[in-house]
């Protein structure tokens, strides 16, 4: 047992090197995903009913998708329809388009309770469109939501994961080259798990710490 | 020169004495309760003008009107001169930004304060100034810093609101909109929300801005502030104008039933 950990930790640089790619996926997909989210949520508020309607059925359809098979269809699918994708790119925007919807969700929750008294000051100091959104309604929808932004981020982390099947050099994909060529699974995956663990902790902690600065300011 | 003419005979019919705010036969309805009918009164600058009545007379309402929170079902809102909620000269409706930039000249007192809660007080003050009328972020923070040591909150500058009691949130709301440097101040019932030991300080401010010459038109039930700060009362009733006087007479001798009825209310209280 302890000599599989030995080897693991002979191979920590392979190991860390998926773990920094996991870290940057993420980041990566959670900035694009909350600035389209940010974007659904506003179509999802609007006052046009079709286009509502219609982002609401994409965003319920997309959150009963497996995201597995969103993965596939991203990487497989679409260059039936002439978009190749590389396993990075792919794997990134598989993440974007399952989260955005997500997110865009989750912004139209905290938007629906926000007290509509800050708009009504708004609108009478001159504030409409974009700016209204942007200066006035997004910045306390984000502190309202941290926490469960915060729960989004660490479901991007886990379905991150996903991605070695499409051959992302992620933390997952590391761990498992390390077992298939060394063979030793157990302490390959549990060492894995332990860094997701440490991710996700970290997550929590910083979801933590912006809870007590938002706190102020509600 | 024809146009020439055209423009200076505009402009000095637009400038000298027009009247701040003009309603001309405002009728609003919600649904089958009609809250406002035929309203009709004039602001002229530098003065206070306290709008009076029972709960539910369509007070606030008519304040609403003034900047278009509303949308009067008929009827006309001037200000300066100038029509709101349609373009020059015709039925044209204005679009949402040039009705902003006409309410940017308005400032607005709420009941419940309404502050931006992820901003600080100085952030509240100058959030308009900067992003909606595109000032020098400079010379708007000078202002703004000059506005809260008025109103006695220079020391809350880098506070967020959800700190400060209900006074003192009103009184960064009254500074929040004169930071906007706004040719009429609207109040909506800018006490009714404070804890009464609150109310004083919030009233010494508007007393101020009403004895230095600010325009200034109060939704309230502060009898005590209209009959001391106002120049004209303008007394509303099941969203008619009832009475139109000023604080003298309409405190000692009201003309109609109602306001004597209203008054009565007031003085057993």
């Amino acid at each position: 047992m302890s000599h599989e950990f030995a080897v693991v930790w002979a191979h920590k640089d392979r190991l860390l090197e998926g773990l920094a790619n996991t870290i940057w996926l993420s980041l990566l997909a959670t900035a694009i995903a909350l600035v389209l989210g940010a974007l659904i949520a506003a179509v999802l508020m609007s006052r046009l009913s079709v286009a509502r309607r219609a982002m609401q059925w994409l965003v319920d359809g997309m959150r009963c998708v497996p995201f597995l098979l969103l993965a596939y269809i991203v990487y497989y699918g679409l260059p039936t329809f002439g978009i190749r994708l590389n396993n990075w790119t792919a794997g990134l925007c598989a993440l974007v388009l399952y989260n955005a919807a997500y997110l865009g969700e989750i912004l139209r929750g905290a938007w629906a309770g926000l007290p509509s008294e800050y708009t009504d000051a708004a609108h009478a100091f001159g504030f409409q469109g974009l700016l209204l959104y942007r200066r006035i309604i997004l910045p306390p929808v984000i502190l309202a939501s941290v926490p469960i932004i915060g729960n989004q981020v660490i479901q991007i982390i886990k379905d991150s994961a996903f991605l070695t099947i499409l051959a992302v050099p992620e933390l997952t994909h590391a761990a498992s080259a390390i077992q298939s060529t060394y063979f030793v699974p157990f302490a390959a995956f549990v060492a894995a798990v332990a860094l997701y663990w440490v991710l996700c902790r970290a997550v929590e902690l910083t979801v933590g710490w912006t809870e007590r600065r938002a706190e102020e300011r509600r | 020169m024809a146009l020439e003419a055209k423009i200076a005979t505009e402009f000095a019919t637009a400038t000298p004495e027009r009247p701040v705010i003009e309603v001309r036969g405002v009728s609003k309805s919600f649904g089958d309760h009609a809250v406002l009918c035929d309203v009709s009164l004039t602001v002229d600058k530098g003065k206070t003008i306290c709008i009076l009545g029972p709960s539910g007379s369509g007070k606030s309402t008519l304040l609403r009107c003034l900047n278009w929170l509303e949308r009067p079902d008929h009827g006309d809102v001037y200000l300066s001169g100038q029509r709101i909620g349609y373009r020059v000269g015709g039925h044209v409706a204005m679009s949402s930004s040039e009705l902003a930039a006409i309410r940017a000249r308005i400032g607005m007192v709420f009941q419940h304060f309404n502050l931006w809660p992820h901003l600080t007080v100085l952030g509240n003050l100058i959030e308009a100034p900067i992003y909606v009328q595109r000032r020098a972020r400079d010379t708007v923070i000078a202002d703004a810093e000059r506005l809260l040591t008025k109103v006695g909150l220079a020391e809350k500058r880098d506070v967020y609101p959800a700190r400060l009691s209900g006074g003192q949130k009103q009184r960064v709301a009254i500074a929040r909109a004169l930071a906007m440097r706004p040719e009429v101040l609207l109040f909506d019932e800018a006490t009714s929300a404070l804890d009464p030991e609150l109310v004083g300080e919030v009233l010494a401010v508007m007393k101020d801005l009403a004895n230095e010459g600010m325009t200034m038109v109060v939704v309230t039930h502060e009898m005590g502030f209209a009959r001391e700060a106002a120049d004209e009362i303008v007394f509303l009733d099941h969203g008619r104008v009832v009475e139109v006087s000023d604080p003298a007479s309409f405190f000692d001798r009201p003309r109609s039933e109602r306001a004597r009825q209203f008054l009565q209310r007031y003085e057993r209280a």
